[in-house]
């Protein structure tokens, strides 16, 4: 006999990934295959200054000398870098100015995906950059930003308007050749978001960057480079999803902050890139390089995400807390489900005096899937006084997944405290029992215990985002309890 | 309302229940004794549809239907509430988030409108105050840190919360101080209608003192060897359960 968390399990993980239609919009594209003519080429399509060109090509050639890395624990299918489109875009006008000239296919896919791109139907406050296919498609809500001087566009529109921000911040936090997926990234990004949040300036509204990957058989490489002047504040707010397809997509993205004196930078990611079927056939290589710098004094930064999708996640959003009394901050939700592969967690390395860090890892684990958490507390030689507070817990559904944790530390300063607390905890089934009893059934039992497990994460995100995030964890992993 | 009719209860092919017959009516408190072991846990499991307890003879109708059919939220839907014995912990899912869930997804089985955000924290102010469940514990997760007493409380809150038809109560006295202890009675006996059952599994007479039966009923080694009036839980508190074991063998 069936038991009923068994026909939960059964009826979810055999229910649709919700975002995984495709939407028949003309792209351009370039033919597969990278090398440095196809760099070239990009690089004329975007019409970009000389300096962006060297970037790339320089990128490319540390490119053509690295490995993939070996040492996170997932298991990576070799893949064919010649057999990836590296530039798609929807084609529409080069820059709409108004939505009329937006392709109106290419506006009801983010209808669809619960983001409309007019201004009006956006009451909640949120200005959207939303990425196709690594192509900036529009932004919303940038007159409203510009009259306290926010600038909020697509980093290609960043290289053409303001080349002198990009060319002082690019690369200066993550290095073309910091590892071999941003080494990728610097020389074929075609797009992305880039953000500059003058000196004294709160930002009044959240801004959202939406990444939709379209296109079959192709890349995804956005970059985004956000820059906090003294004393400046912004919440930004990153989502993603892509059509269901049987073969394996590539996204490879990198993510630049620069936060200079008493400036704060919060950045929430709810990712849930299509993760695959539920035997793994399909799903998004999800390799990704996000790193903050807080360079000023007294800054801040703060990564918060909840990973549900993508076949490999391979993340770590990191901070480098070179101002003295800057404070870095990671909490992090991360799912796996069926055969999802997940290594993710952070790196804090602290520099400055008096620097401080926290790290929040809950890593969810179901179905066969495997899940690590990989930490890297750095204590320079003169950070005086430096604090870490590290929790990393995993939650186990079933006996067939994995959760693993890997906490690193390099102390080289003795004045350092480092905290670390870790735990394992299964979702028993006498917590499920105990709902049922108070009528709760199965399903909406595990989304109270996961959501209540994973709360301290959530409650970081931005309202709208956090009930998002909650219904989206229920969905991945209701029924996962066998 | 209630009738187990013959059941025969195993859990991992051992036998625990042999032969049970008990029949409870609206408006009746019924009282479960026996000593530890005998049974009575997986009575109150059976009654709730605890997946692992198998049963493998006999019957169960609850208001004419048949309870054994039914999934444990049903069940509750249908106005079945167990207090637990060992109440679990769930970390992060705080008490309000817990219960409104719970109380609207009943009310949703039945028919009827969820209920308000003002008018489920006026019920749960009410209803906290009722058993003397510190509002502070209310707004802590489910059972996170409670002591002994306070999870005992919590279960009659939330019988309280969920205006149950028929309750019962797994040993929600034991390890309770006095106060406690009296404050589960008078919850028990305030919640007592003309239309709801009660069934109190103990193994002291302590808690009859302030909870007056309807019915006793010894459960020894699996079965019910003896029924009777309050009085029988006196004769048990005198005497202990070892003279059951002649009595049973005669
Ligand atoms: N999960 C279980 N697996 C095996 N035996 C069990 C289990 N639960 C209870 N039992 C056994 O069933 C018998 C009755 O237990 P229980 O109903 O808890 O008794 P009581 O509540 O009267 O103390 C005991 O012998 C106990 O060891
Ligand atoms: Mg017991």
């Amino acid at each position: 006999m069936m038991n009923d968390q068994d026909k939960v399990l059964k009826e979810v993980t055999q229910s649709d990934y919700k975002f995984g239609f495709t939407s028949n919009i003309e792209t351009e594209s370039l033919p597969k295959g990278l090398n440095e003519e196809v760099i070239r080429l990009i690089s004329e399509k975007k019409n970009e200054p000389e300096f962006m060109l060297e970037f790339r090509l320089k990128a490319y050639r540390n490119w053509l000398k690295m490995k993939t890395p070996q040492w996170a624990h997932l298991k990576i299918p070799e893949i064919d870098y010649q057999d990836i489109i590296y530039y798609a875009a929807p084609k529409q006008k080069a820059k709409p100015s108004s939505l009329d000239e937006v392709d109106p296919e290419l506006l009801d896919t983010f209808n669809r995906l619960g983001i409309p791109l007019e201004e009006q139907k956006h009451l909640s406050g949120v200005a959207v950059d939303a990425v196709l296919d690594s192509t900036s498609v529009k932004t919303t809500f940038k007159e409203t930003l510009a009259e306290k001087g926010i600038i909020f566009c697509s980093f290609a529109e960043a290289v053409q308007e303001h080349p002198d921000l990009v060319k002082k911040y690019m690369g200066t936090v993550v290095p073309a050749g910091d590892n071999y997926f941003a080494a990728l990234n610097s020389a074929v990004f075609s797009d992305g978001s880039f953000c500059y949040i003058p000196k004294g300036v709160r930002c009044p509204m959240e801004l959202s960057t939406y990444f939709r990957i379209n296109a079959a058989n192709t890349g995804q490489f956005e970059r985004t480079l956000i820059i906090a002047e003294d004393d400046s504040y912004v919440s930004y707010l990153e989502g993603c999803t892509a059509p269901m397809r049987d073969e394996n997509q590539l996204h490879a993205a990198v993510v630049e902050i620069v936060a200079l004196e008493n400036a704060e930078v919060k950045y929430s990611t709810v990712q849930n890139w299509y993760p695959g079927d539920k035997n793994g056939k399909g799903g998004i290589y999800n390799f990704v390089t996000k790193r903050g710098m807080c360079k000023g004094n007294n800054s801040k930064i703060s990564w918060t995400q909840v990973e549900t999708g993508s076949a490999i996640t391979w993340k770590y959003p990191s901070c480098i807390l070179r101002g003295d009394n800057s404070v870095g901050e990671f909490y992090s939700v991360a799912v796996t489900n069926n055969h999802q592969q997940a290594d993710t967690g952070t790196k804090m390395t602290h520099i400055g005096k008096n620097t401080k860090s926290t790290i929040i890892s809950k890593g969810i684990s179901a179905g066969q899937s495997n899940n690590s958490y990989r930490g890297l507390v750095k204590v320079m030689k003169n950070a005086e006084n430096a604090r870490n507070f590290s929790q990393c817990d995993s939650l186990l559904m079933g006996d067939k997944c994995g959760a693993h944790t890997f906490p690193y530390l390099e102390i080289d300063n003795k004045s350092a405290i480092i905290e670390h607390e870790a735990t394992t905890s299964k979702i028993g089934e006498d917590q499920i029992f105990y709902c049922n009893q108070r009528g709760i059934d199965t399903e909406a039992a595990i989304g109270l215990i996961v959501n209540g497990y994973a709360k301290e994460v959530l409650n970081k995100l931005p309202m709208e985002f956090a009930v998002e995030a909650q219904k989206l964890l229920q969905i991945t992993l209701e029924g996962s309890v066998g | 309302m209630l009738k187990i009719k013959e059941l025969y209860v195993t859990i991992n092919d051992q036998e625990i229940l042999k032969g049970i017959n008990l029949e409870v009516n609206p408006g009746e408190l019924h009282a479960i004794m026996g000593p530890n072991g005998s049974g009575k846990s997986t009575l109150a499991s059976v009654l709730a549809g605890r997946e692992e307890v198998n049963v493998t003879s006999g019957s169960i109708e609850y208001n004419g239907e048949d309870l054994l059919e039914m999934d444990p939220e049903e069940r509750a839907h249908k106005g079945v509430f167990l207090g637990f014995q060992y109440p679990v912990e769930i970390p992060g899912v705080s008490m309000v988030n817990f219960m409104k869930t719970a109380v609207n997804e009943q009310r949703k089985q039945r028919g009827m409108e969820e209920l308000s955000a003002s008018d489920f924290l006026k019920l749960m102010r009410e209803k906290s105050e009722f058993v003397g469940l510190k509002n502070n514990l209310t707004n802590r997760a489910v059972n996170e840190g409670f002591s002994g007493g306070e999870k005992k409380r919590n279960e009659i809150f939330q019988m309280a919360m969920l205006d149950p038809a028929l309750s019962i109560l797994d040993e929600t006295d034991s390890g309770l101080d006095i106060d406690a202890l009296k404050a589960v009675a008078n919850g028990v006996n305030k919640l007592k209608r003309k239309d709801n059952a009660t069934v109190v599994i103990t193994h002291y007479q302590r808690l009859l003192d302030y909870i007056i039966p309807d019915f006793v009923h010894v459960l020894y080694k699996g079965k019910i060897v003896k029924s009777s009036d309050k009085s029988l839980a006196l004769e048990l508190e005198e005497k202990g359960y070892d003279w059951l074991e002649k009595e049973v063998e005669v």
